[in-house]
């Protein structure tokens, strides 16, 4: 890909990934975050997150379906790391606006209310996933481990998932779309690697 | 009809009578808007845009109320905007903001009600009869969500026990069971978006249905209920979690035994059959200790629960001697 298309598609994605933050902020600043702005930034954040997960979750699977998709590659440390730029927002939420800084009531709910537990664990997933991003870390942990270490982020996806399905009224089903989307999501990578194993079984047998 | 917002008051200015005012401003200006016609349309559509609001109110009507004692004071209301969305009313959808969008199928003239069960005789009550039973009196209660959420609400209606005493129930009936309207082709969004069985069902003991702050109500801000906020009638109980104020009544039930309850049946150990507010008792998902006051800037929302939402005065003596974390 040319220089100039990367920075262009670059500087989109950052402005998109950007975009619901701004929103937020102007909201606070002009008042204007609906009837509940508290629960509004807890929404907006928590969303955004699993919907980044989720992007950053199709990279690998897109890759895999054509060659010519290789180049996504370089836009997946940004979404990673802006999924956990929203995680630690909506966990700052969480620690501000709900507990009002009390770290008593904070244990009491990380012990007590299950969907609480389910998101700071899938925030502490996330958390050496942010620390090893740079390069620099890369190098350090070699390629292979990085990759396992970075596995976690299944789990991460897994983990926000349920911590949604907790946090709505029983009956409610609206987390049934970015449930399905992470499932796909995450069962397309053993399906694809099934499908590659059986193509190069016949590309061996027809050789 | 063209909708437009009209300029942003800070909400911690608004006292109750400028809150009424600003409302009334409201519908001048809507009114205004709707003459300029066409030459608006643009700017309505990027207002839309910018802040999307939309409002089920198509018909209102000026109710004649008298002053009620049972009045709460001292309480900054909740704007008219937020009252009509900001809703829960799963059968017009999940979200917060669906029922101003949705509910604007729902049949409200005629309407009727029946009454069944232990009563002498089967009964049915058109709403204009309702409307004439007893004099419409206004009632701002404070209305606190179970899910921490709270507003001051300034209902039009008047004491269940007045509706009651006409419908001669039989000394076996202990308790009053109100059943929704429902119309699965009216109301789609409660099938698709949720596994709730309905129509929707709540419940009272008799006394607590016959206690003076029991509000069969038909309006607020002085008018006809808008459809989102349970229009053409509804029960509020001030000192309950919000969910046991059914909305839009066609049925009222006297019965011997305690009555299903649509959120109970869904989750018995999140939602109780009694729901009293109690700061004591937390939701398993949250404490009930403090609430989220609706249309005040992020940082100014959080405030103390009470019990019984501040009603401790007029109900408490319903509750004496029972083990309200067990019936919670």
């Amino acid at each position: 890909m040319k220089r100039s298309i990367l920075i262009l598609l670059k500087t989109l994605v950052w402005l998109a990934c950007l975009a619901p933050a701004v929103w937020l902020v102007w909201g606070a600043v002009t008042n204007d975050l609906g009837p509940d702005p508290t629960a509004d930034i807890a929404f907006t954040t928590g969303r955004t997150t699993l919907r980044l997960l989720a992007i950053t979750l199709a990279i690998t699977p897109l890759r895999r379906l054509s060659p010519h998709l290789n180049w996504l590659i370089k836009f997946r440390r940004l979404l990673g790391l802006f999924a956990f730029f929203y995680a630690t927002l909506h966990m700052l939420t969480y620690v501000a606006l709900y507990s009002g800084f009390s770290v008593p009531a904070m244990i009491g709910d990380v012990a007590k209310r299950r969907f609480i537990t389910m998101g700071v664990a899938a925030y502490l997933l996330l958390l050496p996933l942010a620390l090893t991003s740079t390069t620099w870390a890369i190098r350090k942990l070699g390629g292979k481990n990085w990759n396992r270490l970075h596995k976690l982020i299944y789990l991460a996806a897994i983990c926000g998932v349920i911590h949604y399905w907790w946090q709505v009224k029983t009956g409610v089903i609206t987390p049934i779309t970015i449930t399905a989307i992470i499932a796909a999501l995450l069962l397309a990578r053993p399906l694809l690697s099934w499908m590659q194993r059986r193509r190069k079984a016949r590309a061996a047998v027809a050789a | 009809m063209l909708i437009a917002k009209p300029p942003d008051i800070p909400s911690s200015e608004i006292t109750s009578r400028d809150a009424y005012f600003r409302y009334l401003n409201r519908r001048r200006f809507l009114k205004g808007a709707a003459a300029v016609g066409a030459a608006a349309m643009g700017a309505d559509r990027l207002a839309r845009l910018v802040s999307p609001r939309t409002t089920v109110h198509a018909d209102p009507t000026k109710l004649q109320t008298v002053y009620s004692p049972l009045t709460t004071t001292g309480e900054q209301l909740t704007t008219f905007d937020d009252i009509t969305h900001y809703n829960n009313f799963y059968e017009f959808g999940v979200d917060k903001s669906d029922p101003a969008k949705n509910a604007g199928g729902l049949p409200t003239r005629p309407w009727t009600v029946k009454v069944e069960g232990k009563v002498a005789k089967p009964l049915t009550f058109s709403i204009d009869d309702l409307l004439k039973l007893h004099p419409l009196e206004d009632r701002v209660y404070r209305h606190r969500c179970v899910e921490a959420w709270s507003m001051v609400i300034p209902w039009v209606g008047y004491s269940l026990s007045e509706f009651i005493k006409q419908c001669n129930p039989l000394p076996s009936a202990n308790y009053v069971q109100f059943l929704s309207y429902y119309d699965r082709h009216v109301e789609k969004w409660g099938g698709a978006e949720t596994s709730i069985v309905w129509p929707y069902s709540e419940g009272l003991r008799m006394d607590e249905a016959m206690n003076p702050l029991t509000l069969l109500t038909f309006g607020l801000y002085g008018e006809t209920l808008p459809n989102q906020d349970g229009a053409p009638v509804r029960i509020v109980l001030p000192w309950k979690y919000g969910f046991k104020s059914a909305k839009s009544i066609v049925t009222v039930r006297f019965i011997d035994k305690q009555p299903p309850t649509t959120w109970n049946e869904q989750a018995p150990n999140e939602y109780g059959f009694y729901s009293n507010v109690n700061p004591d008792v937390d939701h398993p998902r949250w404490s009930q200790k403090t609430e989220r006051r609706i249309g005040l800037p992020f940082y100014a929302q959080r405030r103390t629960t009470l019990m019984f939402n501040g009603y401790t005065d007029q109900v408490a003596s319903m509750y004496t001697g029972m083990n309200l974390r067990k019936y919670f």
